[in-house]
């Protein structure tokens, strides 16, 4: 079993992996503004202690489904930081060869079966993923928000996976809207009610914290890679940008992002490292430019990447 | 003097000895129509209506209500009306097998499945019902028996997780084949096929593949109505990356059941419900996928056509050669990928070409043939057509139903009145 403490040279290490996922988003913003990065794109900032709380408790084996605001959980599972940037620049050297795009983007490498631009699609392919995990020691594990708990998958997902005992983690990450409306405009009854009423397992956590997601996550996966059935997590995070690159989020009741600003899961796990774990500020600041050094590199070596040459793509694989 | 029929208790399955009659739907003296619900039967894995095999007078009901007997014993007796037509009879215009040879299309698929099962232990099978009670069509009896519940099971009625999970299974090292009990039914389903797995290989950039297969029951002509008794061929036909495969007969059914399994592509195959009891010859052989077959040469018109059409084609072309006319029938098998060589082979010959469609006119893959040909094959083309249902719901009263669909009747009238 993963241990659920976080000693300081670990905490570190997620903390850089944080950095790297708000760095790579705001760099995302900016190429987007200058028009590098095309269509849609929907940021993670914000929601960093989430993807890395979770990842930090999986292994090789363990497989995750991602939503369509992929790109922190990619990272957090390893996806190349160079190779992802290149894919939302559309170069020919991105994770998908600019095939997919931000949306879409699939790693199985990294054990990552897909981000999926259809609300709800990851609660199924990690169903499905667990149908071959079955009778082994993996887990998957999807990703969805709180928009998703309206749609079919859910109840179907959940349901089938209970029924068929499989090693399924579902985790809501409840960012307050769905798309541009309030959920609990849209949710009577609440989300983990709904869970809890096909008897599958709750936890609730509180998703600003890397700490309590990393505790609560190691907890549930064990239970299910034990094989005790599916589980379901209601982590409650926030976006700090709109829905997508078009929405500013006016919607928001006024003083409500600087509510939640407060409790950035960066400035929550800095004052964790350099307060009750004593790392030295320095030792926090150190990693905090070797991140921006990466992500200098990253942009400077994704924007020189040739974009891909139109090619016949044969229409099945014979 | 009209043909006494008798009718033996179905044999549903190898593993089946015995069959319980549960309820007479019809009495004796009763008029039967061909295709009407006649018995209910019960096995130790499913119950089953079994239906009419052609018009007539049901003359004696020999077991009565209750009642067990071995397969194949007599269980009534049907005066068959003066120049109707049997169900099983255009299964003797494929198999030369003759009347009795063979096995059952639905044995058939559970053949495949079988075999497919046994080859590769990648290979599960789940649906609705298809498990414990073998099927609502009793085409998978004893496959839980024989492989467990981790590779054969029932699953909730919840198509859409369904279809995500066969997709999540495929792209995870398994090889599903998912039933959906009804091709109706699909619709249901479609997010993950459309969105997911016709686009996983393309997005890995031809590093992984999504072998899923998707079975299900289509077609009219059995009394279902508007909403079980479609053909959603044409839904479908519109996605790349989907192979679409619909057999005409039993030893079909097998061998490209077994290469849909087989192959590294989403696969939906259709199989239509009034051909679940036709007979004939079945193999192991593991067929093509994209491979039409030449079922009837002739030299005047090309019929194609796909799963019961095939047959009607077969019959219409019997009832044109007292007029001189030499039909040559063809059975896509595949709809997609289409197989234009063949189809612009006979149209050398031909020059006429009548595609022969159970779907409505508009949209459909009869359009789609006739496409092919006039871009491909102008130069032959003296005449071509679509015989295919109207653009209308599936009616569901037995005269309004068979006046819907297509019949040899139509078709070699139509043949007829174009020459």
């Amino acid at each position: 079993m993963e241990t659920t403490s976080l000693e300081s040279g670990l905490a570190l290490d997620l903390y850089r992996k944080m950095l790297l996922i708000r760095g790579f988003e705001d760099r995302v913003q900016s190429l987007f503004l200058r028009g590098e990065v095309y269509g849609t794109t929907h940021l993670y900032s914000g929601q960093e202690a989430v993807a890395v709380g979770f990842a930090s408790v999986l292994r090789d084996g363990d497989r995750v489904a991602c939503t369509y605001r992929g790109h922190g959980h990619l990272l957090a599972m390893g996806t190349d930081p160079e190779g992802l940037l290149a894919e939302l620049l559309g170069r020919e050297t991105g994770v998908n060869g600019g095939r997919a795009g931000s949306m879409n983007i699939v790693d199985p490498e990294h054990g990552v079966l897909g981000c999926y631009g259809i609300v709800g699609g990851s609660i199924a392919a990690a169903t499905g993923a667990a149908l071959s995990l079955r009778g082994g020691d993996s887990v998957a594990v999807a990703y969805f928000g709180d928009g998703a708990t309206n749609q079919a998958y859910f109840f179907e997902c959940l349901n089938f996976a209970k029924v068929l005992a499989l090693p399924v983690v579902f985790v809501c990450e409840n960012n307050g809207y769905g798309e541009y409306t309030p959920f609990e405009a849209v949710t009577p009854g609440g989300i983990v009610p709904r869970a809890a009423a096909m008897e599958l397992r709750t936890t609730q956590v509180d998703g600003m914290d890397l700490r309590a997601v990393r505790a609560a996550a190691a907890q549930v996966v064990e239970r299910v890679r034990s094989g005790d059935g599916p589980e379901f997590v209601e982590v409650r995070t926030y976006r700090f940008v709109g829905h997508s690159r078009s929405d500013p989020g006016k919607y928001r009741p006024e003083g409500e992002l600087d509510q939640w600003r407060e409790r950035d899961p960066l400035t929550v796990a800095a004052s964790l490292l350099r307060g009750e774990l004593g790392v030295a500020a320095e030792e926090v600041e150190r990693v905090e430019s070797e991140v921006a050094a990466e992500l200098d590199r990253v942009e400077t070596a994704a924007l020189a990447a040739p974009f891909p040459q139109p090619v016949a793509v044969p229409e099945f694989n014979e | 003097m009209s043909e006494l029929l008798e009718i033996g208790m179905p044999k549903l399955s190898d593993s089946m000895e015995e069959a319980t009659v549960l309820a007479w739907l019809k009495q004796a003296g009763d008029r039967v129509k061909r295709g009407e619900p006649l018995v209910e039967v019960e096995t130790d894995k499913a119950t089953v209506v079994y239906e009419a095999e052609a018009d007539g007078v049901l003359e004696e009901l020999v077991v009565a209500e209750g009642e067990t007997v071995r397969l194949g014993a007599p269980i009534a007796r049907l005066r068959v009306a003066e120049g109707a037509t049997r169900a099983a009879a255009p299964a003797r215009a494929t198999s030369p097998a003759g009347e009795d040879g063979g096995i059952e299309l639905r044995e058939a698929i559970r053949q495949a499945l079988d075999e497919e099962l046994e080859h590769d232990e990648r290979v599960i099978f789940f649906g609705e019902d298809v498990a414990i009670a073998g099927g609502v069509f009793a085409v998978t009896p004893g496959l839980q028996e024989k492989y467990g519940p981790a590779r054969v099971f029932d699953t909730p009625i919840s198509e859409l997780a369904m279809s995500g999970a066969a997709y999540g299974a495929a792209i995870t090292g398994l090889r599903p084949v998912l039933e959906i009990m009804f091709g109706d039914f699909l619709a249901l389903s479609m997010d993950m096929l459309i969105n997911q797995a016709t686009k996983y290989w393309f997005l890995t950039g031809g590093r992984h593949s999504c072998p899923l297969v998707i079975r299900s029951v289509v077609g009219a002509g059995g009394r279902f109505g508007a909403i079980h008794s479609q053909m959603p061929v044409s839904w479908l036909m519109g996605i790349t990356g989907l192979k679409l495969v619909g057999p005409a007969t039993p030893a079909d059914a097998k061998g490209l059941l077994k290469a849909a399994i087989r192959d590294e592509n989403p696969v939906i195959f259709f199989e239509h419900k009034r051909l679940y009891s036709l007979k004939g010859e079945v193999g192991g052989d593991v067929l093509e996928l994209g491979k039409a077959k030449v079922v009837r040469e002739g030299k005047d018109v090309t019929l194609v056509s796909a799963m019961k059409g095939v047959h009607d084609c077969l019959a219409a072309a019997e009832k044109l050669a007292p007029d001189g006319v030499d039909a040559e029938v063809i059975d896509l098998r595949t709809l997609r990928p289409l197989d234009t060589e063949t189809v612009l082979a006979s149209l050398a010959k031909t020059n006429r070409i009548a595609v022969v469609e159970e779907g409505p006119l508009t949209g459909g893959w009869a359009g789609e043939v006739l496409a092919l040909v006039t871009e491909h094959g102008l130069g032959d083309l003296d005449d071509a057509w679509r015989i295919t249902t109207p653009n209308s719901p599936i009616p569901y009263s037995p005269p309004l139903e068979d006046a819907f669909l297509p019949d040899a009747e139509r078709i070699a009238g139509d043949v007829l009145a174009r020459r």
